[in-house]
């Protein structure tokens, strides 16, 4: 059995405003296994960036036990500092001081001796394609390179867990990618990885396990293909050369399984499949046996976008804007 | 490495971030120095000639009121430089890195000993500069090297104190704005006390309040030290003021840190 990086158990968070309490986080489970990519993925307001600033000793739970790095949070905050680092949504780096100057204030802070924190900032600086900008203050920096200083900053005292809230909103493609491809080698060096997500393309492409949050309750968990098979609209599309082929084509698949949307003008055929291997070879199979010519076949699997929205419910009000 | 010593890098390391943004952005800096130093002038220039003539004793006139002025303009000057550092606390509590600082393991006072800290050196240097152009047009202190030491200490002191002061106005300020406005009383506290007028020619109540509030007995002190005038119990009064400012605002400041 792997050891958990983190482990929580009923995260309760509320803020008291004008309209009363208001709860945020409500009985949050979570188990992350070390060396893995953990994606917490919701709606803005699902309680995201508040799990990472519990998580990373900002501020305190209202109620739950929670070990981070192995220690618990309420009484070796001070060690969980010592084993974590966090990039968090709004930039955190020095805009006064240079890029340089921000990553030698880390090393100072993590209290590497001079002559390493300064061969850690230059190493860090050519990792992360900030050489010519090192010498310039943060404040004259885009975006992306923010965003880049920052995580180089994270790293600066190699921590064992990595929280990152949101690392890619707001950058443009060019520079996510960039930043999904430092965030994958940091887990082949055996790093935990923590990230907050709005984008479904990116829990999808990074996260080893999707945890869905919305309205402070996790409504679902697992790796990003066990998401997918919970919810239907898996089909097999297929298209043909007339009319006369669809007809039959209609016809063989219609009577075995009393479904099949066919849409004449384009000549396709919708088969409901769960898009599997098998299920298509029996598919294309039956059609073989018929003579039945097909002419263009597509697979469609449900992806995470469906079942956000299908397990949010926020289908409708989204279709409504 | 033990707590303290760790305390004592990472503030050292805090200080040295301080000051170097100090100087990456020194308008800041210039208008702190350059502020209390047009007020002298105005002061010796504009209002010293009647002025002086109404201190009573010695000669009068301009001469008289530039030795008069400068105590009260040195703890203007500090208190001006107040409002800069808690609009600078305000400003740095609203960026990302504070948040990074928060999840480090590093003291965490060490963020505010590194304003204080930056910040008094800054204003110390005003200081000299202030008493470098003083000495220009004609403040002629008669103090030996101890009483110019007791001076610079007991100026230091209330630095300190005002400093932590203005860093707690700043942590609780909700925003730069609001910080910037937070320590304008102290500006006006010089006023009210005899930094500008001896206190004996004022109206009765706003005489009583010019007497004992904390200012007064500070710069009364530093004349003293400085040119020669009865200082009386002023001393430990002043010590007793700054060192009550100083460790109740630091108290204040640390808790409303470690709150947010």
């Amino acid at each position: 059995m792997t050891n958990l990086a983190i482990a929580a158990n009923g995260l309760r968070k509320s803020y008291r405003d004008k309209d009363g309490d208001k709860v945020v986080l409500d009985g949050v489970d979570l188990a992350v296994p070390e060396g893995t990519i953990f994606s917490l993925l919701g709606p803005n307001g699902a309680g995201k960036t508040t799990t990472v600033q519990i998580l990373s000793t900002l501020i305190r739970a209202d109620g739950g036990q929670v070990q981070v790095a192995g220690y618990d949070l309420n009484r070796q905050a001070d060690d969980v500092r010592g084993a974590i680092g966090v990039t968090g949504q709004y930039s955190a780096v020095d805009k006064l001081l240079t890029g340089e100057e921000n990553l030698l204030l880390m090393a100072d802070l993590k209290h590497l001796p001079k002559r390493e924190g300064k061969r850690r900032a230059k190493e860090l600086l050519e990792k992360f394609d900030l050489v010519e900008a090192g010498g310039k203050p943060a404040a004259t920096y885009s975006g992306g390179m923010r965003r880049r200083l920052d995580l180089a900053m994270t790293l600066v005292g190699d921590p064992r867990l990595i929280f990152l809230d949101e690392p890619t909103t707001g950058l443009d493609p060019r520079s996510r990618r960039s930043m999904w491809g430092i965030v994958r080698d940091l887990v082949k060096n055996g790093v935990t990885i923590f990230l907050t997500t709005q984008y479904l393309e990116e829990a999808d492409e990074l996260a080893d396990r999707i945890a869905l949050l919305d309205h402070g309750r996790l409504i679902a968990e697992g790796t990003a293909e066990e998401l997918k098979r919970l919810i239907p609209g898996g089909h097999i599309e297929l298209t043909f050369a007339d009319t006369h082929l669809l007809e039959a084509a209609r016809h063989l698949v219609g009577a075995g399984t009393g479904a099949g949307a066919a849409a004449p003008e384009a000549l396709t055929l919708q088969v409901p499949s769960d898009g599997s291997v098998g299920a298509v070879r029996e598919l294309l199979a039956l059609l073989d046996e018929r003579s039945i010519d097909v002419a263009e076949m597509r697979v469609h699997t449900p992806d995470l976008d469906d079942v956000f929205l299908t397990l949010t419910g926020r289908q409708q009000k989204e279709s409504l804007r | 490495m033990s707590t303290l010593t760790l305390a004592a890098r990472d503030s050292s390391t805090m200080v040295r971030r301080q000051l170097r943004r100090l100087l990456r952005y020194p308008s800041m800096t210039v208008q702190l120095v350059v502020t209390p130093v047009i007020l002298l002038l105005l002061f010796v220039y504009v209002f010293g000639g009647t002025l002086g003539d109404g201190l009573g004793g010695g000669p009068g006139g301009r001469d008289a009121y530039v030795n008069y002025v400068v105590p009260g303009i040195l703890l203007m000057a500090a208190a001006t430089a107040a409002t800069g550092t808690a609009v600078m606390v305000a400003t740095d509590m609203t960026e990302g890195i504070i948040a990074r600082f928060r999840t480090m393991r590093i003291s965490r006072a060490s963020v505010l000993t590194g304003h204080v800290v930056g910040s008094v050196i800054q204003q110390l240097l005003g200081m000299a500069v202030l008493i470098g152009i003083a000495l220009a047009i004609g403040f002629r202190p008669n103090a030996t090297p101890v009483e110019w030491l007791a001076a610079a200490g007991l100026l230091t002191f209330f630095v300190v104190a005002i400093t932590w002061l203005a860093v707690a106005l700043g942590l609780k300020s909700p925003t730069p704005e609001a910080a910037s406005n937070a320590p304008i009383p102290l500006v006006f506290l010089p006023f009210l006390g005899s930094g500008f007028v001896p206190t004996d020619s004022m109206p009765t109540v706003l005489r009583w309040f010019a007497e004992y509030q904390p200012l007064t007995p500070i710069m009364e002190t530093v004349r003293g030290l400085l040119l020669g005038t009865p200082i009386g119990n002023s001393a430990a009064i002043a010590t007793a003021w700054c060192a009550a400012i100083a460790a109740a605002s630091y108290l204040w400041a640390k808790s409303t840190f470690n709150k947010a």
